[in-house]
């Protein structure tokens, strides 16, 4: 199998460009190349690393090291001492005074790059998904054995808070504290519900986990049922993942005759068992109240909040709605305690996150790194670069429901938050890679009309707004707009955002306010001159115009 | 009590079948429309005021729900469902050129069923298939890395 064992960055800014730092770059392939390096070094271009005396900058990972001023004769001596040899090139580091706040993060990541971590799909392709015994033999059921034996369900929750795990649907919220909120909620009963409704566009990494590794979501549920004190868990999948279901329903029969699932789980009086349910094929169901709305037998229309799921979920008990791949972070944790996750990841993101890698670059897929990575590493590492060379325009994130990153934040560390003080999101973990070629306004109209086809069409602003927001999105790709259009689209983002009664309409405003902060000389091309600059639109109307 | 055919099965039956596996619990209600909507290739009315009848919910509600979702269809379709994926990651790899060639291929727009019944097109969104993008379904037939190139030979397999 190939792997990446070291990624070396070149400082790519305007000084470090005057000082030379093409020609170091095309050294440093040329030299990796003559070495029989290629297949396991990449080389890339970083952007600004902030001023100082050591441009042009070379950054050599996993090891963190910091080389400047590199003078393209340097290079040789460089690739030879350190990716040959492995060992630091002396007389060439940069003084540690030249490490200024912006690239403080990459010397803090030291040793967690450029390799991939898996803890969500350890397992996944590894272990038969078809027999418990291969997943029994990888460490299975083990975390929940020791929970029910040797911990408290409050012990449970203290660890799960420990960690830092925060859910990874898209929200980042503290698992521990969910987990917390629900134990001390008054009812009857109570539910775990495992959010299966996958359907954020570009992203499949919780299939994957249901296909290839089902026994650890049954796991965690009945962990989680363990530490909230429930005894049922529901686990709602999308209507479309066939297989994933078929795997599931065989994991719970073996769950069940094995004794992992039932009553008196591991000789104590704690019962667990887990239901499908089927979804019908609904993007709004992944909100967590309509998925319970949907498991009641009702339409999947997002309920009113407050009150929230922790107090009143399903069939109005407290409930706990976590998703697939958070799920899947808690065994291991219970298993190594949360002192050996917190060393994974960055400090307020421990752990991995899964990302799928589309669109425009040469190798597509599915990744698991530790939190932290950034948009430009991913490109250059797992993406093995653009397609035919092309330049990189913008990554939209985690599905729909995400942001999109313009070239400036492709060096901005991917944690959840580092990523919102620049005010972007992860999202679910797609990162849809788009080239030079792609037009903004084309791919604003896709995303809008996901947004109206998708909306459940409970509150008006949502209903309409996502509908009128793709006709002016329309009208710009058709060369018919006028420039007052633009301030109609921008306050109907406000009224989206305000006053919409779920995430779907809040976050349709957000490709609409990207495109205008990010792009906003291309949007205007397409009203003033009547010219789409990647002639992706069809500007059908501007022959009428003219007539 | 109905006893009327469709797709040569008899609704009363399909219905009573449906119900017995899933039970007549509210939260039955989806599972049976899915499995009654793949028995008769779609959810006649008939089909929901039995549903209604024997789970004890107003026809009107099972109307409400099996309208909402995109799995399940209160219209006839085609012998040959073809689904296309129209959104982002299949679009901005080709999906575009796709789409409009599969339309013209067909003679079809979004939604429509042809006058022979043998093609219904649909739009759908992401089917989780991205890596493999753009992306297209036919009765459950999963064809990926498709180009406009391709549609003629793999529509042919469907008479």
């Amino acid at each position: 199998m190939e792997t990446t064992r070291a990624l070396v960055l070149v400082s790519s800014d305007r000084d470090s460009m005057e000082r030379g730092a093409q020609e170091v770059f095309e050294r440093l392939q040329n030299q990796v190349r003559a070495t029989g390096l290629q297949d396991e070094v990449v080389v890339t271009m970083v952007g600004d690393v902030g001023r100082h005396d050591a441009l042009p900058m070379v950054i050599v990972y996993p090891e963190a090291v910091i080389y400047g001023p590199v003078r393209p004769d340097d290079v040789p001596f460089l690739v030879e001492e350190h990716l040959l040899k492995g060992r630091i090139a002396a007389g060439l580091q940069a003084s540690t005074r030249e490490l200024s706040g912006r690239i403080a993060w990459l010397s803090a990541r030291q040793g967690t790059l450029p390799a991939e971590r898996r803890i969500v799909l350890a397992r996944a392709g590894l272990i038969d998904p078809e027999e418990i015994e291969d997943y029994l033999i990888h460490d299975g059921y083990e975390a929940l054995g020791k929970a029910l034996t040797q911990m408290t369900p409050a012990q449970v929750i203290d660890e799960v808070s420990k960690s830092g795990l925060r859910g990874r649907g898209g929200a980042g919220f503290p698992t521990g504290t969910k987990w917390r909120f629900v134990a001390q909620a008054k009812g009857d009963r109570k539910y775990v519900v495992c959010n299966a409704d996958e359907s954020e566009p570009g992203t499949f990494k919780d299939r994957l986990v249901l296909e290839g590794d089902p026994h650890s979501i049954i796991e965690a549920m009945t962990l989680a049922g363990y530490a909230i004190g429930a005894n049922e868990g529901y686990i709602y999948v999308r209507g479309e993942y066939g297989l994933a279901m078929e795997r599931l329903e065989r994991a719970i029969g073996q769950a069940r005759q094995m004794g992992f699932l039932g009553r008196g789980l591991f000789d104590t009086d704690f019962d667990f068992d887990i239901h499908i349910h089927a979804g019908a094929g609904a993007y709004i169901c992944g909100e967590e109240t309509a998925l319970i709305e949907s498991i009641e037998g009702k339409r999947g229309e997002p309920r009113s909040r407050p009150p929230y799921p922790t107090t009143h979920g399903l069939w109005g008990q407290p409930t706990l709605v976590n998703n697939v791949e958070t799920l899947a972070n808690v065994p291991p944790i219970i298993r190594n305690g949360a002192a050996w996750y917190r060393k994974i990841g960055t400090k307020n993101s421990p752990g991995t996150k899964v990302y799928t890698i589309l669109g425009n670059v040469n190798v597509t897929g599915l990744i698991e790194v530790p939190m932290g990575i950034t948009l430009r590493e991913v490109i250059a590492i797992y993406g093995k670069g653009m397609k035919n060379g092309a330049a990189f325009k913008l990554a939209q994130t985690g599905g729909s429901s995400g942001s999109i990153i313009p070239a400036s934040l492709q060096d901005t560390p991917m944690d959840f938050d580092s990523f919102a003080r620049a005010g972007v999101s992860l999202g679910s973990g797609a990162l849809l890679v788009c080239d030079e070629d792609t037009c903004v306004v084309d791919l604003a109209k896709v995303l809008l009309n996901f947004f109206r086809v998708e909306s459940c069409g409970k509150c008006v602003p949502c209903r309409i707004g996502t509908q009128r927001a793709y006709q002016i999105l329309d009208a710009v790709s058709e060369g018919t707009a006028e420039m007052d259009d633009l301030k109609d689209l921008l306050s109907l983002a406000d009224a989206l955002v305000g006053y919409s009664n779920c995430g779907l309409g809040q976050t349709a405003a957000v490709p609409i306010r990207d495109i205008l902060k990010h792009f906003r000389a291309e949007v205007d091309a397409h009203i003033a001159l009547r010219v789409c600059p990647t002639g992706v639109c069809p500007m059908s109307g501007r022959q009428v115009m003219a007539a | 009590m109905s006893k009327s055919a469709q797709n040569g099965k008899d609704v009363h039956t399909v219905v009573q079948q449906a119900v017995s596996r899933h039970g007549a619990t509210p939260d039955g209600l989806i599972p049976i429309l899915s499995e009654v909507n793949h028995a008769l290739g779609y959810l006649p009315a008939e089909a929901l005021n039995e549903i209604g009848r024997q789970v004890r919910i107003p026809s009107s509600r099972v109307l409400s729900v099996a309208s909402f979702y995109r799995m399940l269809s209160t219209k006839p379709r085609g012998r040959h469902v073809v689904q296309f994926c129209e959104n982002a990651p299949c679009h901005v790899v080709g999906g575009r050129e796709v789409w409009r060639a599969l339309k013209e291929q067909l003679g079809l727009g979004p939604g429509e069923t042809s006058a022979d019944g043998r093609w219904t097109l649909l739009t759908t969104s992401c089917l989780g298939l991205c890596a493999v993008g753009p992306v297209v379904v036919i009765d459950g037939d999963i064809y990926g890395n498709v180009d406009a190139a391709k549609l003629p030979e793999i529509l042919a397999r469907y008479a």
